[in-house]
């Protein structure tokens, strides 16, 4: 057994130290009901790598990757380009194989990476402070809620209609159990967001609103007028971003007046991995409400020698603290994520993430242009930066599903995001970036035409 | 007792006052292959890239809606070699698994195998989006499936839900299906049992999810006190949450009188996975009573630690709980496909294959779970098979067995007596030298090489030190760690002032936490 150095000879001569006969007698606490008398039935026995890698080679070959077709989904998650370093450092045992860094002493390089990370991500967010990650976007959005809560004391949420489905459905779970009174919508299917219902939702219970930016349509509302109008109302406003890239192109939303930005960090550094790990980012803009984040947060002092070190600080708003009156439960989170985010922006820099987003809504014009040209294809979107809707007079779901036979990827439809929503059957969201080509957008595009002709 | 160490191996003591590696200052404050390494925001600029974009005109840009950017985001960029050095001189201030004994109680520091970061990253894994059309993912759907029937044959439970995204988020998920079977037969009970030997996640968890935390009187042996606990339950009850092997390193012996006790009394088993290392192959949750139990893919089934997450923390379930578990979820039908069931066609699929609509409570998180976790876990099962896991839990706790009774005679072990331990070991601080505390002797033991065991848990042992070797050490490494530990534990009892101002050797000494929570620095800001 490869991964098992004790050999049976270590085993008798540490039973013996032991004072056991067997290793049976080191698990007698165990009931007579649960002893088994061999391997458990049904489940193979050891492999060697060759074997285990071939069993899951076959499974892979099964799904139809990215890369081998013309690819539009986003919807949440996105396909960019990460750089080789990127998957080189995180693959670094000191990384890869350390903890949660309890013992600050020698956990100096992931301290000094979070700290790295926070400072990055709340620059991106336009926002005073960052945590050192939550499990991915929609958790994160759900603890923003649960945060305005204790800050506020009031149970109301306004829910904009245009933040992503599951998002808000995650959020509608959560409040199940916690008695916040979830006031969601469905978006209305328009050119521009609509700032003026959501507005008139919030009253003077409200304890935050929830606006997703660009919104699930791509769309981009505008946070200063929703900040203002929920700032009257002593409510916060949370602005959710489920694409960093476009921030290297748009108003932060911490500057927009949005008191806690939560997203989704995946585009950058982590992959699309059928959805998981990804890398949820809480930010504040405003240090007064640090004490009410959840989540681990880094900080900076000097060691008994003077110098800078790192260390986890603010830990009684933790649940290993504070137990049932903790923040959150949230214990292990997304470091290794932060870190593949934290080495891509470093890439990037300044002036890498301006010119990928730049890229980004270049070539999403582009396509938007291209597909309008399309008989049967109407072009929704007023703003939008590398992702859009377009709507045309046939069911999107089947019209997804028949051109992925074809290796083309065309987007989410509507319809698998909201599927109690007749009105939404034509939808289709379409993401572009920089790894699509213009032959992709061509390929979609004549597909559409054949389709729909 | 026998000698600790067999091998012959002998640690070099340092001279006397030898203090900080002896030598001169430096001029750079590096110590040769100890590399002092500022922060990027000190050595990069906004004009650097790492990477090669084309140059795109931002002024023609003019679909933002006037939403476009004009503020600098102050992001520093380095060129890629000054990236790669940055990022690895870091991480050379790092301890990890791969460096050497990280026995982390109630963490399961064991080896990560490289055959799982490989297949992790087969594009057919690593490069498909959650929401392609079910028909060009069935592979990704098959990994999910199998992995589920792994957990669900390892625990001889009835079903799993595989979306929760970590240890406490599987747990709140655990406690949700609770309390959604309660509401669904009318049942509002407000309290839930927990041990203080707990990790601080359940009580956290438990009052999340609306209930009222009690805690469960333990016993002299360091187990749930069984008649305590029954006097105690009651129509009020929800649930008792509890840890087996229970985070004092022991077994509950009583657990499946436990069960049906809480059963009886009209609530539900939550047990905390965490230390399932211990039993994994050999003992089924799903035979002792219980209910919901999430599973560390980061502790038992070796996907890795990352400095802190990712993890991955799927739960089963009982029969009762299994309808109430949330969407979405894989299913395999007779035919041999695999269907993901999300919100929509949850009813009409559950008629068609369980006879009748189930009652999920709800969504965990906006996709399927932790993908990238699935596939390692799923590697490292096939790679030991039922028979290799069987010996996993053997070696784990025929280690933490080996080190404690090659330590009982030297530190204060207090549950010794009373049999063998699990997985880990439980030590307290009773026979330290005034002034001279757990803390102390962990930062000693850095000084030593090793990262040090769990510090101050469980809440219920004075000083408490909990050590997790797990199966994947070798009889020399723990003969070495054994040798060393006593020699910090010798020097803690007789008064070794120097422990109390270590670590000696590591980047840092010890840092100034008490500074770092009164004036909080959390960002980096731009000097004036």
């Amino acid at each position: 057994m490869r991964y098992l150095p004790l050999t049976d000879t270590d085993r008798s001569a540490m039973l013996d130290t032991i004072g056991a006969s067997s290793v049976d007698d080191l698990f007698i606490d165990v009931p007579e009901v649960a002893r088994l008398d061999g391997p458990i039935r049904d489940l193979p026995m050891h492999a060697g790598e060759m074997a285990v890698e071939k069993h899951m080679r076959t499974l892979s070959k099964q799904n139809l990757a990215a890369a081998d077709a013309a690819f539009f989904l986003g919807a949440g998650a996105y396909r960019h380009h990460v750089p080789a370093s990127v998957d080189h450092i995180i693959q670094r045992g000191e990384f890869l194989t350390a903890y949660t860094p309890y013992q600050p002493e020698i956990a100096q390089g992931t301290l000094q990476m979070l700290f790295e990370f926070q400072s990055q991500v709340a620059r991106l967010y336009g926002c005073a402070v960052a945590n050192a990650s939550m499990y991915d976007g929609s958790t994160a959005c759900w603890e923003a809620v649960a945060m305005a809560h204790r800050v506020t004391k009031r149970k109301r949420v306004v829910l904009s209609g245009a933040l992503h489905p599951h998002y808000a459905e995650v959020v509608r779970t959560m409040a199940k159990f916690t008695d916040d009174d979830i006031a969601g919508a469905k978006p209305a299917i328009s050119a521009q967001p609509d700032n003026a219902g959501l507005i008139a939702r919030i009253d003077d219970n409200t304890s935050c609103v929830v606006v997703q930016y660009p919104d699930i349509l791509g769309r981009l509302p505008d946070l200063e007028e929703i900040a203002e109008a929920a700032h009257a109302k002593g409510a916060l406003l949370i602005a959710v971003n489920t694409e960093p890239v476009a921030l290297g192109a748009i108003k932060s939303p911490g500057e927009l007046g949005a008191d806690i930005v939560v997203g989704e960090g995946q585009s950058i550094g982590v992959g699309l991995q059928f959805g998981g790990p990804y890398l949820g980012l809480f930010a504040v803009r405003d240090k007064k409400h640090v004490r009410q984040m959840p989540g681990r947060l880094c900080g900076e002092t000097v060691d008994a020698d003077g110098k800078r070190g790192f260390v986890l600080t603010l830990s009684t708003r933790e649940q290993h603290i504070r137990r049932e009156k903790a923040t959150s439960n949230i214990c292990t989170n997304s470091g290794l994520c932060a870190l593949a985010f934290s080495v891509h922006m470093t890439l990037l820099g300044e002036k890498g993430l301006r010119q990928l987003a730049a890229e980004n809504h270049r070539l999403s014009c582009i396509a938007a242009d291209k597909l309008a040209a399309v008989p049967g294809v109407t072009v929704l979107n007023d703003s939008f930066f590398n992702e859009f809707t377009i709507m045309f007079d046939a069911d999107a779901r089947q019209i997804v599903r028949d051109l992925a036979e074809d290796k083309i990827l065309a987007g989410v439809s509507l319809g698998r995001l909201y599927p109690d929503v007749d009105a939404f059957s034509g939808g289709l969201l379409v993401a572009v970036t920089e790894t699509t080509t213009e032959e992709d957008i061509e390929t979609l595009c004549s597909a559409l035409k054949e389709k729909l002709a | 007792m026998n000698a600790p160490n067999q091998s012959g191996w002998k640690p070099t003591t340092p001279a006397a006052g030898e203090g900080k590696f002896g030598g001169p200052a430096t001029t750079t404050g590096n110590k040769a292959l100890m590399l002092e390494e500022p922060l990027i925001f000190e050595i990069a600029d906004n004009q650097t890239t790492g990477v090669d974009l084309p140059e795109v005109d931002t002024s023609a840009t003019t679909r933002l809606g006037g939403m476009a950017r004009d503020a600098d985001i102050g992001l520093p960029g380095l060129a890629e070699p000054e990236a790669i050095r940055h990022y690895t001189r870091l991480s050379r201030q790092n301890y990890g698994i791969d460096l050497g004994f990280f026995p982390l109680g109630s963490c399961t520091m064991k080896h990560n195998p490289r055959l799982n970061e490989k297949v992790a990253r087969m594009p057919g894994f690593a490069d498909v989006h959650p929401l392609q059309p079910v028909d060009t993912v069935r592979g990704a759907l098959g990994v999910i499936n199998e992995l589920a029937h792994w957990l669900i044959k390892l625990t001889g439970m009835h079903g799993v839900a595989m979306s929760p995204k970590a240890g406490a988020h599987g747990e709140l998920c655990g406690i949700l299906c609770i309390r959604a079977a309660l509401e669904a037969r009318g049942d509002a009970r407000e309290v839930v049992l927990v041990p203080e030997s707990a990790h601080g996640t359940n009580p956290a968890t438990a009052a999340f999810a609306g209930y009222r935390v009690e805690g469960i009187p333990a016993n002299a042996d360091g187990r749930v006190d069984l008649e305590a606990l029954k006097a105690r339950l009651g129509p009020d009850v929800a649930a008792v949450m509890i840890t087996n092997p229970n985070t004092c390193g022991l077994f509950e012996p009583d657990m499946r009188a436990i069960s049906d006790a809480v059963h009886a009394a009209g609530g539900f088993v939550y047990c905390d996975g965490a230390n399932f290392n211990a039993i994994v192959g050999r003992v089924r949750p799903g035979d002792l009573g219980v209910d919901a139990m999430h599973i560390n893919l980061h502790k038992t089934f070796s996907t890795p630690h990352g400095g802190g997450g990712p993890g991955s923390g799927p739960v089963v379930l009982s029969e009762a709980l299994s309808p109430f578990g949330p969407l979405p979820y894989t299913a395999r039908t007779k035919d041999g496909v695999v269907h993901l069931v999300e919100e929509e066609g949850a009813d009409a699929f559950a008629k068609e294959h369980f006879g009748g609509p189930l009652s999920h409570f709800g969504r965990m998180t906006a996709f399927h779970g932790q993908m990238g976790m699935f596939t390692r876990a799923l590697t490292y099962m096939l790679s030991h098979g039922a028979d290799g896991l069987k010996q996993v839990a053997e070696d784990a706790v025929l280690n933490a067995n080996y080190i404690l009774r090659s330590m009982e005679d030297v530190l204060y072990a207090p549950y010794a007596p009373s049999g063998p331990c699990m997985h880990e070991a439980l030590f307290g601080d009773k026979d330290f030298a005034d002034g001279l505390s757990t803390m102390d002797l962990a930062k000693g033991m850095i000084d030593e090489g090793y990262h040090p065991m769990t510090m101050y848990f469980p809440l219920v042992v004075h000083g408490a030190m909990l050590v997790e070797p797990t199966e994947t050490e070798s009889k020399a490494t723990i003969d070495q760690f054994i040798t060393a530990f006593r020699s910090v534990v010798e020097r803690a009892k007789a008064g070794d002032q120097t422990l109390a101002t270590a670590p000696h050797y590591a980047p840092r000494s010890r840092m100034d936490e008490t500074q770092a929570a009164r004036k909080p620095l959390l960002a980096y800001t731009d000097p004036e």
